[in-house]
């Protein structure tokens, strides 16, 4: 086990290596200047190409991709240029590993700019997963057991109905009406847990949450509905009816309990997805995540704090993938001994 | 032993009819037969005869389906139809149990066996764990698991199939009831496996005194376990009587097939292997009048069309008796002598009354017994 484990963590280092290579390619390939954008309009070209040695963009797109790995793994200093360093000392910043970058347009580095739009994300997401994976698996399970039924058919036209309408809809929706228009709930605005303690924080995400789960829980409530209905054609489910169990207990102990497995599996990664920002959401309720950061950093030729956030979400898919694979083994006994 | 014993199971006029987009499917189509503690009863068919279906409908599994289920299941003098849902549950696993085709499938993978057996023998009875965990490994133990204590914990597929039916077997009878339904209980098992099995089950059976229906498809487990055989086709009963009877003289030709499709191991290589011709018909467009005359190589011998109009009756055989059967033939036993008799395996029948001679006198000693107690 601990074998797989490493050999996976490995494999996930050198395809998160492969994507920053991929990252800068696609950067440099664009028919865009970054240095002539980040001089501005009125810029001459002397004017520019100091800008793109100050920036580091004179170097050839390998060797700018081997200083930001050597960065991540032991640290830089910026700026980049030794000359620059030695003319301005008093602007020299130490970024300590791993280091991912300064930002070309901000003046702090990517650590500090994703570590701040991070846990805004992380909330939103957490909150988002907690209503989606409960509300769409019970709405799922009633579906399942009241198969082919007003209620079940109700169920699956009204997830279908909804997953249909885009999240951009929805959120301006419940932020329109419901926050402004009708005062039926205060505009949220995000609240670390440490500036307003977990009411407030919970409060605040609600409205965003509710609008990234619509995006999901649709498609678990189908989801939940097929494996349920699924489980319950099972031989065991059958032994568990005719050994005398209860409906109840036939349901949630056998049937369900083999129904999670799968979406066990598809929790993890949609979990893992969502982590790598919400930009709909967050841009709708103007939450300072991941998501709104990463549109930022395209509008504005960003390299480092778009490379930052493409690492940091491939991150969370690598390791929500090792982690679902170890879940299973917890999950399902075959796995384990087998 | 004197009094005549009451039939602890009776099965009266059961009809299972599937209401389906295309019409009605009827799986099981007026069955009727009894069966006593002590006894096992050989239900016989090919897949899609209704054998399965009407042994679920015995333990209620059709509830909560779309099934329409009429007639009288009794019990032990309790019309198990007319039950609440609550009230056949509590029978369910507590007088009649069931075990299935295929013990891998039938056993919850992410459960310990130990867990399964524990559950079914908490559901029936107000114990502890512990207790029932006690009893759960004595059963284990009694099925022939060694170190029961320890492959308690072992989750099923720890298990060789051989076992893991046995495991299922522990758990059918870990309540002691009365009935014990074993659908097609060796299917899925080594035939080195399957002979084990059956040894098993009837050793428990005389152990417990229980009623057992055994459905199956292969002659030779009937051979081996059944005092009764029933012989079902598209949903109906098409000759049933006492097992020796039926095997050494059945009367209706689809009978006759079934014997003349089980292989001769031993016999000559030269031998065929006569196989049914045709396929099970479809339960919801059953044949007209005998629903076996399109695959019957002996339908002519009937005058005029009387196969293709009319449903021959369920009547007594030519020989009296218990044995009954659904055919149209005046003259079953000459055309079988001749005809039939020639194509089956000849080791077949001898093993039939060989096996059966050695169960009644099995029968008599656990009779013995029991009048001694």
């Amino acid at each position: 086990m601990l074998a797989y484990v490493i050999r996976r963590v490995f494999v996930g280092v050198a395809m998160l290596l492969a994507m920053s290579l991929v990252t800068f390619t696609l950067f440099f390939a664009s028919p865009v200047d970054p240095a002539q954008f980040a001089c501005g309009k009125n810029c001459s070209p002397v004017q520019r190409e100091q800008a793109r040695k100050a920036l580091g963009y004179d170097k050839s797109t390998i060797e700018q991709w081997s200083s930001f790995v050597k960065g991540v793994a032991v640290g830089r200093q910026f700026p980049a240029d030794p000359e620059l360093r030695k003319a301005a000392p008093e602007n020299v910043v130490d970024c300590d590993a791993p280091c991912f970058g300064y930002s070309t347009y901000s003046i702090k580095t990517v650590n500090e700019m994703v570590g701040e739009a991070m846990p805004v994300t992380f909330s939103i997401a957490l909150a988002a997963v907690i209503l989606w994976i409960f509300f769409g698996v019970l709405i799922g399970v009633l579906a399942a057991v009241t198969k082919g039924s007003f209620l079940d058919r109700g169920i699956v036209g009204t997830s279908l109905f909804l997953y249909a309408f885009p999240s951009f809809f929805i959120g301006t929706f419940l932020l329109t009406y419901i926050s402004i228009k009708w005062d039926l709930y205060p505009l949220p605005s995000y609240t670390s847990i440490a500036e307003g303690g977990v009411g407030a924080w919970a409060s605040n995400l609600l409205l965003p949450a509710v609008t990234l789960a619509m995006l999901y829980m649709a498609g678990y409530v189908r989801m939940t509905r097929a494996f349920v209905l699924e489980s319950q054609a099972e031989d065991y489910v059958r032994t568990a009816r005719a050994k005398g169990l209860a409906t109840r207990k036939v349901l949630f102990k056998h049937a369900l309990r083999a129904a999670l497995t799968p979406l066990v599996t598809m929790a993890g990664l949609d979990f893992a997805s969502v982590l790598g920002g919400a930009i709909i959401t967050e841009s709708i309720f103007n939450f300072n995540g991941l998501g709104k950061l990463a549109v930022s950093a395209n509008t504005n030729y960003d390299l480092p704090v778009l490379i930052g956030i493409v690492l940091i979400a491939g991150a969370f898919v690598i390791t929500a993938n090792i982690i679902v694979d170890i879940l299973y083994a917890f999950i399902d006994p075959r796995v384990r001994v087998g | 032993m004197s009094t005549a014993p009451t039939p602890y199971l009776s099965v009266q006029d059961l009809k299972v009819h599937f209401p389906t987009a295309d019409g009605i499917v009827k799986a099981t189509d007026g069955l009727s037969f009894d069966l006593e503690r002590g006894k096992t009863l050989g239900i016989v068919g090919e897949s899609g005869s209704g054998k399965s279906v009407s042994s679920s409908t015995i333990l209620g599994l059709h509830r909560g389906s779309s099934a329409i289920v009429s007639g009288h299941i009794l019990l032990d003098g309790v019309d198990l139809l007319e039950l609440s849902n609550e009230d056949m549950r509590k029978m369910r696993g507590r007088d009649v149990s069931m075990i299935f085709q295929d013990p891998l499938s039938a056993m919850h993978p992410y459960y310990t066996v130990g867990n399964q057996l524990i559950e079914a023998y908490r559901v029936h009875n107000q114990v502890t764990k512990k207790e029932a965990r006690t009893r759960a490994i004595e059963m284990l133990d009694r099925v022939g698991i060694s170190n029961p204590d320890k492959r308690i914990s072992d989750y099923p597929h720890q298990f060789s199939g051989g076992m893991r039916q046995r495991a299922m077997i522990a758990m059918g009878l870990i309540n002691d009831p009365g009935l014990l339904i074993a659908d097609e209980p060796t299917t899925a098992l080594d035939v080195t496996v399957q002979a084990q099995i059956l040894d098993l089950l009837q050793d428990l059976q005389r152990e417990f005194n229980s009623a057992v229906m055994i459905i199956t498809h292969d002659l030779g487990v009937v051979a081996e376990m059944a005092d009764d055989v029933l012989v079902m086709y598209a949903g109906r009963a098409v000759e049933h009587g006492p097992c020796k009877e039926i095997l050494t003289h059945p009367e209706m030709p689809y009978t006759w097939g079934l014997l003349s499709s089980v292989p001769d191991v031993t016999g000559d290589t030269d031998a065929r292997l006569v196989p049914i011709p045709g396929s099970p018909p479809s339960l919801l467009n059953p044949p007209t009048g005998c629903a076996f005359h399109p695959r019957c190589l002996h339908r002519d011998k009937v005058p005029g069309d009387l196969c293709r109009t009319e449903l021959p009756p369920l009547v007594a055989g030519t020989r009296g008796g218990a044995h009954l059967k659904r055919c149209h033939l005046s003259d079953p036993d000459s055309i079988y002598e001749t005809e039939v008799l020639p194509e089956i395996a000849p080791d077949l029948v001898d093993d039939i009354l060989a096996d059966s001679a050695a169960d009644s006198a099995a029968d008599n000693a656990a009779d013995n017994a029991e009048g001694a107690r």
